[in-house]
């Protein structure tokens, strides 16, 4: 008896919720954001700070009136950082939840696999990830607003030069992200007259990385070391380094640019640099800074809502939400092709990210000047000159 | 000694005896129930967590740890009545895969009662690297090889000279021999969860100042900690601890003589030759099938 | 033909699911899930073969999966050969590396052999994520579609007949591969490895045996997913994946071919139907994993059945 109600409730509760999943939609059309993160699992750090910023502004856009006389409305799924997910959570957004626009794909990996469903579909897509193999080649449907990778090593270069380092030692982990900064930093150093003299990797969940900084400390002629990182890795990569005493300036990525990573690398962490988006240092920004309004903006409201320090990553959500309906205001509709256009046209958006510039060459809109260099100083970020 | 072998050796001997204590949480559950206890990295990853929540909340170290170790040790006991005794007979897939959705469960809850970011434990006594051979090591390093060392000969002491070891080791022998002499089967097991998640626990939270703590970090250190286990042996305590030590070792060479790369790689490449050549681990002990 | 038998019985049963359902998949999304379902129900097949009938364990079949996925994939994408080509070699690649390391693995027992699994799992996938320029890294690599004499086999629909046959063939072959000789000669090795080796079987030969065949189950299906979904990533090579398609077998009943097929749907479909849990889907998977091992542990088919034989009498 008890098994049978108990097969009962399972097969109920298994297939119930699909008789919800077809139900027809409400009268008055909401606008439909789509959005796949990975608000759980190992890049739970980028896609739950999204998702929270994702309600915040859609709640705020509907409060203030909505968007073209309608509301928005958000569906959004989590990946768990998993690329296949990430595929069919997107099928989902555009074959069942008839999605207007998606902004989402925390990870490069989820972006690209995503890629094609959009392409195919002729769907306003989005980026939140930072490789930049997601606009170089630009694909006709896919936009992103977090700086690339490329970028940072950019920024990092330019800055070592003029702190006269030359010969560099990289340190990188295993993500996806780690591997795709490492190769970009490859690539370009040499336009930088950098030299890479020495070339570590750790694991995913690594816990010591003094091995490999023995080795890049014992390099001849070391000036300056350049962990191309995210997650838990940089902060005890810092942590060792100190430890080592290896007496060189440390660059971290801009994967790690939160107060979250001086917190836990500590003391450690002092004159660590790395590049970053002004939202970081909003308070201390000059007046005259044009990002200066839209940064102490967002950074006050997301801090009074979810009573925790702002993060770049919810930046770039943020900025990806206000470019689409940026777009959607200048289409004057949600017709995709319209708000595809409209993404590419626009020039001298200011977000969090930087001034955006989009054109059909360039889905991104920002150059490396969007980046800041940032230093620890006193167990807080300043901008340095 | 060269200073970079001393700096390898100790890196390798630190994670080592973390390692070791995970592996010995392994064996102490294994012994007494024959049941491989997958969420026994949960364990780990709650005492970290649990110690950095109460040291949020105001309490001073020395209550916060203690605290946490309690708590983790009521999981453990809660593990073992609501989801390994209801299916004791079960094959042995079937309680992987009962412990396996147990980890899961654990993780799933610290994400809800914790949250999913990184936190930092204050080190216990200071963070000015010490010279030894000329390499570094940090003083909570000490402390983890300290500590470690203490719970084991505490442990030996408990196995061999207390009523309520000799009992645990009765049981992991033949348990219904065990029961015909008296002996609480269902309390033992009992038991060897709770010791097992406080050893975790004890693991967690000397490491959470040098690796920092998060609601996943669980993951990797159990299946360390399991193949630490049986490299040593399973059943076989003392080979827990040398095949955690050993495992931690042969890492930090293979990353930094070989490839850091794949230091994982080859470490698990190591671990399948000695189960090769050596079926029952390094200490394990040769098991005889009977017809 | 006894109708009755679970081989044609079930077999045409199977058949007909696959012939009807199509009418109840109103969108490409429904038609993907089914497709994610037959294509995790081939390499449940396999895996039941090993760890139900052949009572060994493998915590590493993700790394199978993950070989043919990459190898169908790198050797297509890298190197221009035609999609069949490397789904052959790939294949054969799969078996002979099955072959060899099995001998070796299968030797262990219990734990030690759960342990062997796993490392050989996480030293493939280790492999795949390191060596970049090849596979891409863990950001994944494209795959271009599957081709047959100029004929491409792309879209939900194509696939989703592809998937229906590959899984009828496969049942088909594991429920002929139980019944045969060395089907019995597993399943008495189940029961007894002593006595089978009295009876005169190769212990051995036989765990080699069927650890192949199981491999080539993954890889094939590997391969399929990589050619459909376009892309791949590490993801699906890793350890969670190993335990995902373990508990699919596990939860649709241990020697239960049937079983192996039903644990894939639940277990796919399950993630799709919490997704309005948001937060606590992990919580409520770990608890209906317990919950189902500790009241059903023969698993869900191979209790159902035999509360209906029960009731029959």
């Amino acid at each position: 008896m008890a098994l049978r109600t108990l097969l009962a409730s399972a097969l109920l509760a298994l297939f119930a919720p699909l008789a919800l999943l077809t139900l027809p939609a409400a009268a008055q059309e909401p606008i439909r954001i789509g959005a796949f993160l990975a608000v759980t699992g190992p890049a739970a750090f980028l896609g739950d700070p999204e998702q929270k910023t994702l309600e915040l502004y859609v709640e705020k856009l509907n409060a203030a009136g909505g968007l073209l006389g309608r509301k928005l409305q958000l569906v959004s799924y989590d990946s768990g950082g998993d690329a296949e997910k990430a595929r069919t959570f997107a099928k989902r957004l555009i074959e069942q939840d008839k999605v207007d626009v998606i902004v989402g794909g925390s990870t490069t990996g989820e972006t690209m696999a995503v890629v094609p469903l959009v392409e195919a579909a002729g769907m306003p897509f989005i980026s939140l990830a930072g490789a930049v193999v997601i606009i170089e080649p630009v694909k006709k449907w896919v936009f992103k607003t977090p700086h690339t990778d490329r970028m940072a090593c950019e920024r990092i270069f330019l800055d070592m030069r003029a702190r006269n380092l030359e010969r560099v030692g990289l340190i990188s982990g295993a993500g996806g992200f780690d591997k795709s900064m490492r190769a970009e930093c490859l690539k370009v150093a040499p336009n930088y007259k950098i030299q890479i003299v020495a070339d570590e990797a750790y694991g995913g969940g690594d816990t010591d990385m003094t091995a490999q900084l023995t080795k890049i400390k014992n390099t001849a002629g070391l000036q300056a070391v350049l962990n191309a990182g995210f997650g838990q890795g940089p902060a005890i990569v810092t942590k060792n380094f100190r430890q080592l005493a290896i007496g060189v300036p440390l660059y971290q990525s801009h994967g790690v640019a939160s107060k979250e990573f001086i917190k836990l690398a500590g003391e450690a962490a002092e004159g660590v640099r790395l590049p970053a988006a002004a939202l970081l240092v909003a308070e201390t920004l000059p007046d005259s800074d044009p990002q200066k309004k839209v940064v102490v903006g967002y950074s006050r409201e997301y801090t009074a809502r979810f009573k925790t320090d702002v993060s770049t990553f919810g930046g770039h959500a943020y900025d990806g939400l206000m470019l689409a309906a940026e777009a959607m205001r200048r289409a004057g509709s949600t017709n995709k092709e319209a708000v595809r256009s409209a993404l590419e046209s626009i020039r001298g958006y200011v977000g969090t990210g930087g001034v955006v510039n989009m054109s059909a060459q360039d889905h991104m809109g920002l150059d490396v000047s969007a980046f800041r260099m940032l230093e620890v100083s006193k167990g807080s970020w300043v901008l340095v000159k | 000694m060269n200073a970079q072998l001393a700096q390898f050796l100790l890196s390798g001997l630190t994670i080592g005896a973390i390692y070791a204590l995970v592996a010995l949480g392994f064996a102490i559950i294994y012994n007494a129930s024959h049941v491989i206890n997958f969420a026994q990295g949960e364990f780990v990853m709650i005492g970290g967590m649990a110690t950095v929540a109460f040291a949020g909340a105001g309490l001073p170290l020395a209550l916060a740890i203690p605290a946490a170790v309690l708590g983790a040790v009521a999981v453990g006991l809660a593990l073992e009545k609501f989801a390994v005794e209801p299916a004791r007979g079960a094959s042995v897939v079937t309680l992987i895969i009962i412990t396996i959705g147990a980890s899961i469960l654990l993780r799933g809850l610290a994400t809800l009662v914790w949250d999913k970011k990184l936190h930092a434990l204050q080190p216990f006594s200071g963070n000015q690297p010490i010279e030894l051979a000329g390499a570094t090591i940090l003083p909570q390093s000490l402390w983890v090889l300290g500590v470690s060392l203490a719970v084991l000969l505490l442990l030996g002491l408990f196995f061999s000279r207390t009523l309520t070891g000799k009992a645990m080791l009765a049981t992991s022998h033949n348990p219904l021999a065990a029961q015909l002499c008296g002996i609480n089967v269902r309390f033992v097991l009992l038991l060897s969860f709770g010791l097992s998640a406080a050893l975790g626990a004890i693991a967690g939270i000397l490491i959470a100042p040098i690796t920092l703590t998060s609601w996943d970090v669980g993951v990797m250190l159990g299946l360390k900690g399991f193949a630490a286990a049986i490299l040593g042996g399973l059943g076989s305590g003392a080979g827990a601890v040398v095949g955690g030590l050993a495992l931690g070792i042969v890492e930090s060479l293979g990353a930094g003589y070989l490839s850091s790369a794949y230091k994982d790689a080859i470490a698990f490449v190591i671990i399948l030759a000695v189960l090769f050549f050596m079926p029952s681990g390094l200490f394990g002990k040769k098991s005889a099938e009977r017809v | 033909m006894d109708w009755r038998a679970p081989r044609t019985g079930g077999l045409a049963l199977l058949a007909a699911v696959i012939l009807v359902l199509p009418f109840a998949l109103i969108n490409n999304y429904w038609y993907e899930v089914a497709i994610l379902i037959g294509i995790n129900a081939i390499v449940c097949v396999g895996l039941n073969l090993l760890i139900g009938y052949a009572g060994q364990i493998s915590l590493g079949h993700a790394g199978f999966f993950g070989l043919g996925a990459y190898g169908s994939a790198i050797l297509t994408a890298r190197y221009g050969w035609p999609p069949a080509a490397a789904l052959a070699a790939t294949t054969g690649g799969v078996a002979l590396l099955a072959l060899v390391v099995g001998r070796p693995i299968l030797k262990l027992k219990g734990h030690y052999l759960a342990m062997a699994t796993l490392g050989m799992g996480i030293i493939i996938s280790i492999v795949v994520v390191t060596e970049d320029r090849l596979t891409g890294g863990p950001d994944g690599m494209s795959v271009p579609a599957f081709t047959l004499f100029g004929l491409g086999l792309a879209g939900e629909r194509t696939w989703y007949w592809v998937t229906g046959g590959a899984l009828l063939a496969a049942v088909w072959l594991a429920l002929n591969l139980v019944d045969s000789p060395a089907g019995r000669a597993l399943r008495a090795l189940h029961g007894s490895e002593i006595g089978a080796q009295v009876s005169g079987i190769d212990p051995t030969r036989a765990k080699v045996g069927i650890f192949v065949i199981s491999a080539v189950f993954a890889s094939i299906a590997g391969s399929m997913t990589a050619h459909y979904s376009g892309f791949i990533t590490p993801g699906k090579v890793g350890f969670f994946h190993s335990i995902e398609l373990v508990t699919m077998v596990v939860f649709g009943g241990m020697a239960s071919t049937f079983g192996a097929v039903i644990g894939a749907a639940t277990l796919t479909l399950l993630p799709q139907l919490l997704t309005a849990l948001k937060e606590y889907e992990m919580v409520v998977f770990g608890a209906v994993m317990i919950a189902t091992m500790v009241f059903l542990p023969r698993g869900f088919l191979p209790s159902l059945m035999s509360e209906l034989k029960k009731r029959r009498k």
